[in-house]
């Protein structure tokens, strides 16, 4: 997977695959951009007429409510004609007939296509085979990448701590299914946080993932201890009982962020959590609800940081 | 060649002396970023206006997005007063094409409909390709071919002059 795909020959965004391999400078671009919307958004009219008449296709092969949800409300926002189409976790979406689907909504003149699906690269398939000035966006592809969710991350962490060069961050949990860690570390390594770790039991770490310039604990007061910002991560459903972890319950008492464990991080600490939490299982609602928690900004920042791709992208002819 | 410049100083002069009769301490002055927001700072000083200075960005309802696109713009819309029903002056620095002036309207109404908007520019150098006509001006200014008049601010001094154009 090409991450230059996404960018052309004169440094511009065409697609939005991944955060990995964007530059600094273009992450900032967006920040920068998306802190224009989260004004618009506070206004008495929240609209701006960039993306008037264009079309943008939420394609999810791979159901999300909220995600599809908060793409739908940015588009609208700049104006553009949104077509929802819920394709369906069908397994043998193969290239082909993914393709297919595509061609077809490209000769209906969409201008951009939000695409999540189950299979990793799925997002890139498509970008490889849209016609020139047709964007892609990615909304999740498999455990690969998730990038506006790392981005939203990303501002949110701005919005608090102002600079990433003095930081300490955990992301704490099920790292290896996760594809909005995979996304956040690119992103946090690239903007030089100095310290990032991720905390979890080996069995929902990747293996190697220290190649990817992070930490690893898996004794969580040690993780937590001195950080600036922690990021717990969703336990899948499917994931609570088996082989990973002995049940939902035993890894709330060891990796669950509680009161306690938080203490150990920074008094002025930020939590975050990409949602939809578990409560009780890798948050309690002591600290989703109390006041270390950004869970409720980082979905507002969301809708300006996914207008502000969609323009950037738009804009980029 | 076209006539010297004038003096940036006795153009806000100019300005001051034709707008001080014509506002209140209710009158809200707005300046588009960048120039006009310089412009309208020292207006507001002047006039002893109470409301406060109120700044606008117009790249979101730019019409030239779909040819260039969105560019870095860190600087946001200030209203720091109610826009509802309020007189405004909208402040600019150099009055050209019009196009600024369109987009500035409108993001001003995407904060409320004002009573009356009037609009004041530092320099007016002509080449109007939209019906905009400015309520006070501090000159009409020529300016050649190739040419464009660009506001600097150093340490608080405005100073209005006209450079080439980069090719």
């Amino acid at each position: 997977m090409s991450p230059s795909l996404q960018v052309d020959s004169q440094g511009r965004l065409v697609h939005l695959l991944t955060t990995e391999g964007l530059s600094a400078e273009m992450i900032r671009h967006i920040l920068d951009t998306a802190a224009q919307f989260v004004s618009v958004n506070e206004r008495e009219v929240k609209k701006v007429p960039l993306l008037r008449g264009k079309s943008i296709f939420n394609v999810f092969f791979e159901n999300s409510t909220r995600t599809r949800t908060t793409f739908e409300i940015a588009a609208k926002r700049l104006s553009a004609d949104v077509i929802n189409l819920n394709i369906g976790a069908s397994s043998t979406a193969k290239g082909e007939t993914l393709l297919d689907t595509v061609w077809n909504l490209q000769a209906m003149d969409a201008d951009m296509f939000v695409v999540r699906h189950a299979e990793a690269g799925a997002p890139h398939l498509i970008a490889r085979h849209v016609k020139p000035g047709v964007h892609v966006v990615n909304a999740g592809d498999g455990r690969h990448a998730h990038p506006t969710q790392g981005l939203l991350d990303m501002y949110t962490i701005r919005h608090y701590k102002k600079d990433f060069a003095g930081l300490t961050v955990a992301i704490v949990g099920d790292v290896l299914h996760s594809r909005v860690a995979r996304s956040q570390i690119h992103a946090l390594t690239t903007l030089g946080v100095p310290d990032l770790r991720v905390v979890g039991p080996k069995t929902l770490l990747p293996k190697d993932i220290e190649r990817l310039g992070v930490r690893v604990f898996h004794d969580v007061t040690e993780g937590l201890r001195g950080c600036d910002v922690v990021i717990t991560l969703r336990l899948q459903n499917e994931r609570m009982s088996g082989p990973l972890i002995p049940s939902a319950g035993e890894f709330n008492k060891t990796y669950g962020l509680s009161p306690e464990k938080l203490a150990f991080a920074k008094p002025d600490a930020i939590v975050m959590h990409p949602g939809p939490i578990n409560r009780g299982v890798e948050i309690d609602s002591g600290v989703a609800d109390g006041s270390h928690s950004v869970i409720m900004p980082q979905v507002t920042f969301g809708i300006a940081v996914r207008m502000a791709v969609m323009a950037i992208l738009a804009g980029n002819a | 060649m076209a006539a010297p410049l004038p003096d940036t100083e006795r153009l806000l002069d100019a300005l001051v002396t034709q707008m001080k009769p014509a506002t209140g301490p209710e009158t809200g002055i707005v300046g588009i970023y960048t120039g006009g927001a310089w412009v309208a700072e020292r207006l507001h000083r002047a006039l002893g206006v109470k409301t406060p200075l109120g700044q606008l960005a117009v790249t979101l309802h730019r019409d030239d997005y779909g040819r260039i696109g969105l560019h870095r713009e860190a600087r946001r819309s200030h209203l720091p007063f109610e826009v509802e029903g309020r007189d405004i002056v909208l402040v600019d620095d150099v009055l050209h094409t019009g196009r600024t002036i369109r987009a500035a309207l409108n993001e001003l109404w995407d904060y409320g409909r004002p009573a009356r908007v009037r609009l004041a520019v530092l320099a007016d150098r002509g080449g109007r390709e939209l019906p905009v006509a400015p309520d006070f001006t501090g000159a009409f200014v020529e300016v050649e071919a190739g040419e464009e008049l660009v506001l600097t601010n150093e340490n608080e001094r405005l100073r209005l002059a006209a450079v080439r154009r980069p090719a």
